[in-house]
């Protein structure tokens, strides 16, 4: 558990008592002492701390009771699933960026329990706000891999999420912490129309902490009792850099505290701790009871992108000790204690997986582009008569002869 | 029918769209009990509650993204952004989002929202409370942006604005918020966006100008009627996307344009109609097209404010200029 007090906060730098109080020089008579210091002024008006959630251990050990989900075998496969089949979906796009079958796309290596076990605790009627690392999240929302892979290789339609339950779900943000006061807004539109049972979910990076967005959304939050949950993803990375260029924070849950509200840290590689956590927080927030920050603590296995070289910044022994704590490890040593998951029927899910993987990256892949007027087809309801011309130029110069 | 000014027309417009669309709510710093700083939302919050009539945070990006996330479930938020020289922090969310929402899911996500804002100069404010930057947001496709001048038009255009399904972003020129009053009808009929008005109908010369600058370029017209030169003069209204038909129609008429803004020159609106204009009525001219314009520094403070101000005599200058090139 990590306290936050002010004695903790004047540790990190010289202690403001030796700062207004300079040694006085010895006399005769031992002087009264008088605590003149701001620091004996001052009274505590206020105490802070931020909780850590963990139920499965790095190796697989159960370390508090179990929720009630989790007692369900075919919940925890379907979970185990999932975060398997987006282990491989990484791998595979690693593998087309490198034979130049797609460009930028930012990997979810070790984070699958992340977006996996928050999405799970998502009702139809909720509304998720992605980021851009949000392909975990999406998936097990109801977005086809391809749809998320379209986006990446340059299709706008790959943000057209036919699936229903996306309907109103924002599309993912590429301007990082821009999605928090949308997520606000869209949170707000619930509390306006007095709808009952219904929450919003969202997602950030560690670096996105450090954008004025994030503050902001989250104050607004805070003020307004937003039904809202703000995941963040700590992966340890912004980019290249580490946490520590980010904040003088000891967590990143704690910034909930400046908005008003509870922040709670849980192992994000435990993706039970991590469904236990979101669930409970939209729980709150569908009952009116207000926003959580969760800051679910992990690694990021991947570069940030299919085009970036993590060897430049990424301390090797780090990344090794980080892999074995990556979250299916843990996940399949419970089920396998469990007698319902063995090498057989893992090999048998991974081969329906790759299966998968394959049709949604060729359903990406192989679409036709779209037409050339379609560059102009959705700036307006009505397209405007200077763009109408545009558009009239482009169908000439490349359309369909 | 009511006489009122041009504050009051945009008070008006809301109080009218309030009533009619429950979805519709304002927002931003102050527009909430005090009704802003202006008045623009007065009456609103003991009419319509504290759900639909919104004091926020002070954060301006914060006022837009809520207004991208609230206009993404179809609420229809009118933000206010108490002065346009605090619009930067709201740049991204405008840019990055509001503006791209539709392409960006091909129709899946639309933003019927508004985003209204006091501009322009000439009321003796401090810095940053005098900008005219109506250009960096009309070089933005995705979004309108619309301008009214006078008191009915702000009432109609406002309709219009909040009814339309796409960002709009509405500049109220602040300098003549209370300048006149005109009878307004509450009749809840919105303009359409997308055309200028001919406030005068003239044969020798156009001049085009928005905002708190057509009183000044209306004057100028009337004193070039005294020495017998005819000008047609035309509201733009709609800053993007511009109505050139009517413009160059009108220039096909007279063959002469000047155009007036009170914002920097290079770069500004002025030169986007100057070059369709030279492509699309080149041979109709008789004469270079002429600009007046704020000119190319950062806007003064106060006591000199007035030298940057384009002014009639400025104006007058300009037409006599056309009128006399040859």
């Amino acid at each position: 558990m990590v306290s936050t007090t002010d004695k903790d906060r004047h540790s990190r730098n010289q202690s403001p008592d030796s700062l207004m109080n300079p040694p006085v020089a010895k006399t005769e008579k031992p002087a009264v002492v008088r605590k003149t210091g701001v620091d004996a002024a001052a009274k505590t008006v206020a105490n802070f701390s931020v909780r850590f959630v963990q139920y499965l251990d790095e190796a697989g050990k159960i370390v508090h009771d179990l929720p009630g989900f989790a007692e369900d075998n075919v919940k925890l496969l379907e979970m185990f699933r999932s975060m398997l089949l987006l282990h491989h979906f990484d791998h595979k796009v690693l593998m087309l960026a490198r034979t130049g079958k797609i460009g930028t796309y930012p990997g979810t290596l070790g984070q699958e329990a992340v977006g996996v076990g928050m999405a799970h605790t998502l009702y139809d009627s909720d509304i998720l706000v992605p980021y851009y690392r949000s392909v975990t999240d999406l998936y097990v929302r109801g977005a086809r891999l391809h749809e998320v892979l379209l986006f990446w290789i340059g299709d706008e339609r790959g943000l057209d999420f036919k699936d229903p339950r996306l309907k109103n779900d924002l599309p993912i943000p590429i301007c990082i912490a821009s999605q928090i006061p949308q997520a606000a807004g869209v949170a707000n539109s619930i509390r306006i129309r007095g709808q009952k049972n219904r929450a919003v979910l969202t997602a950030i990076g560690d670096g996105g902490t450090s954008e004025g967005d994030f503050y902001e959304g989250l104050n607004c939050a805070g003020v307004w009792n937003l039904p809202l949950v703000i995941v963040i993803n700590n992966n340890r990375w912004a980019l290249t850099e580490p946490n520590t260029c980010q904040t003088g924070c000891q967590t990143l849950a704690q910034k909930a505290i400046a908005g008003g509200f509870e922040g709670i840290q849980v192992d994000g590689n435990d993706v039970i701790a991590v469904r236990a956590t979101v669930e409970q927080a939209m729980q709150k927030a569908r009952s009116g009871g207000g926003p959580t920050l969760i800051e679910a603590m992990t690694y990021r296995l991947c570069a940030h992108t299919t085009i970036d070289n993590m060897d430049r910044y990424v301390d090797k022994q780090e990344y090794e000790e980080a892999w074995k704590k990556e979250p299916l490890i843990r996940l399949r040593l419970l089920l396998q204690e469990r007698e319902v998951l063995n090498d057989a029927v893992e090999t048998r899910m991974l081969n329906e997986i790759k299966e998968e993987i394959e049709q949604e990256v060729d359903l990406a892949v192989n679409l036709a582009k779209q037409p050339p007027e379609a560059i102009f087809d959705y700036l307006y309801a009505e397209l405007p008569e200077r763009q109408q011309a545009q558009r009239n130029e482009v169908i000439d110069r490349w359309g369909e002869k | 029918m009511a006489s009122i000014c041009l504050l009051e027309g945009v008070n008006l417009a809301l109080r009218h769209e309030m009533g009619r669309d429950k979805d519709v709510v304002t927002l931003g710093q102050d527009v909430g009990k005090s009704g802003g700083v202006f008045r623009a939302t007065d009456g609103l919050y003991e009419k319509y509650g504290e759900l639909r009539v919104l004091d926020t945070p002070l954060a301006e990006s914060l006022i837009v993204g809520l207004s991208v996330g609230m206009a993404s479930q179809q609420i229809r938020p009118v933000a206010e952004i108490q002065f346009m020289g605090f619009i930067f922090p709201a740049f991204n969310q405008i840019a990055t989002a509001a503006a791209r929402m539709r392409n960006r899911t091909r129709g899946r996500i639309t933003l019927p929202m508004v985003v209204r804002m006091p501009y322009g100069g000439g009321i003796h404010a401090p810095e940053h409370h005098s900008e005219s930057t109506e250009a960096l947001l009309a070089h933005l496709p995705g979004i309108k942006v619309v301008v009214p001048s006078t008191p009915e038009r702000a009432y109609g255009l406002l309709l219009a604005a909040i009814r339309d399904p796409d960002p709009v972003f509405f500049l109220e020129p602040k300098r003549i918020y209370r300048a006149g009053k005109q009878e307004v009808e509450d009749n809840g009929e919105a303009y359409p966006l997308e055309t200028c008005f001919i406030d005068r109908e003239g044969s020798d010369i156009t001049l085009v100008s928005w905002g708190a600058m057509m009183r000044e370029t209306l004057e100028a017209a009337e004193l070039m009627e005294k020495e017998g030169v005819s000008c047609e003069v035309i509201d733009l209204v709609t800053l993007n996307p511009v109505d050139t038909a009517t413009i160059v129609e009108s220039v096909e008429k007279t063959g002469r344009c000047v155009i007036v803004h009170e914002a920097t020159r290079a770069g500004g609106l002025g030169s986007e109609i100057a070059a369709e204009l030279s492509e699309k009525a080149l041979l109709s001219l008789y004469a270079p097209i002429g600009r007046v314009t704020g000119y190319d520094t950062i806007v003064p403070y106060p006591r000199t404010e007035h030298y940057f101000m384009p002014s009639t005599e400025r104006i007058v200058d300009e037409i006599r200029k056309a009128m006399e090139y040859h």
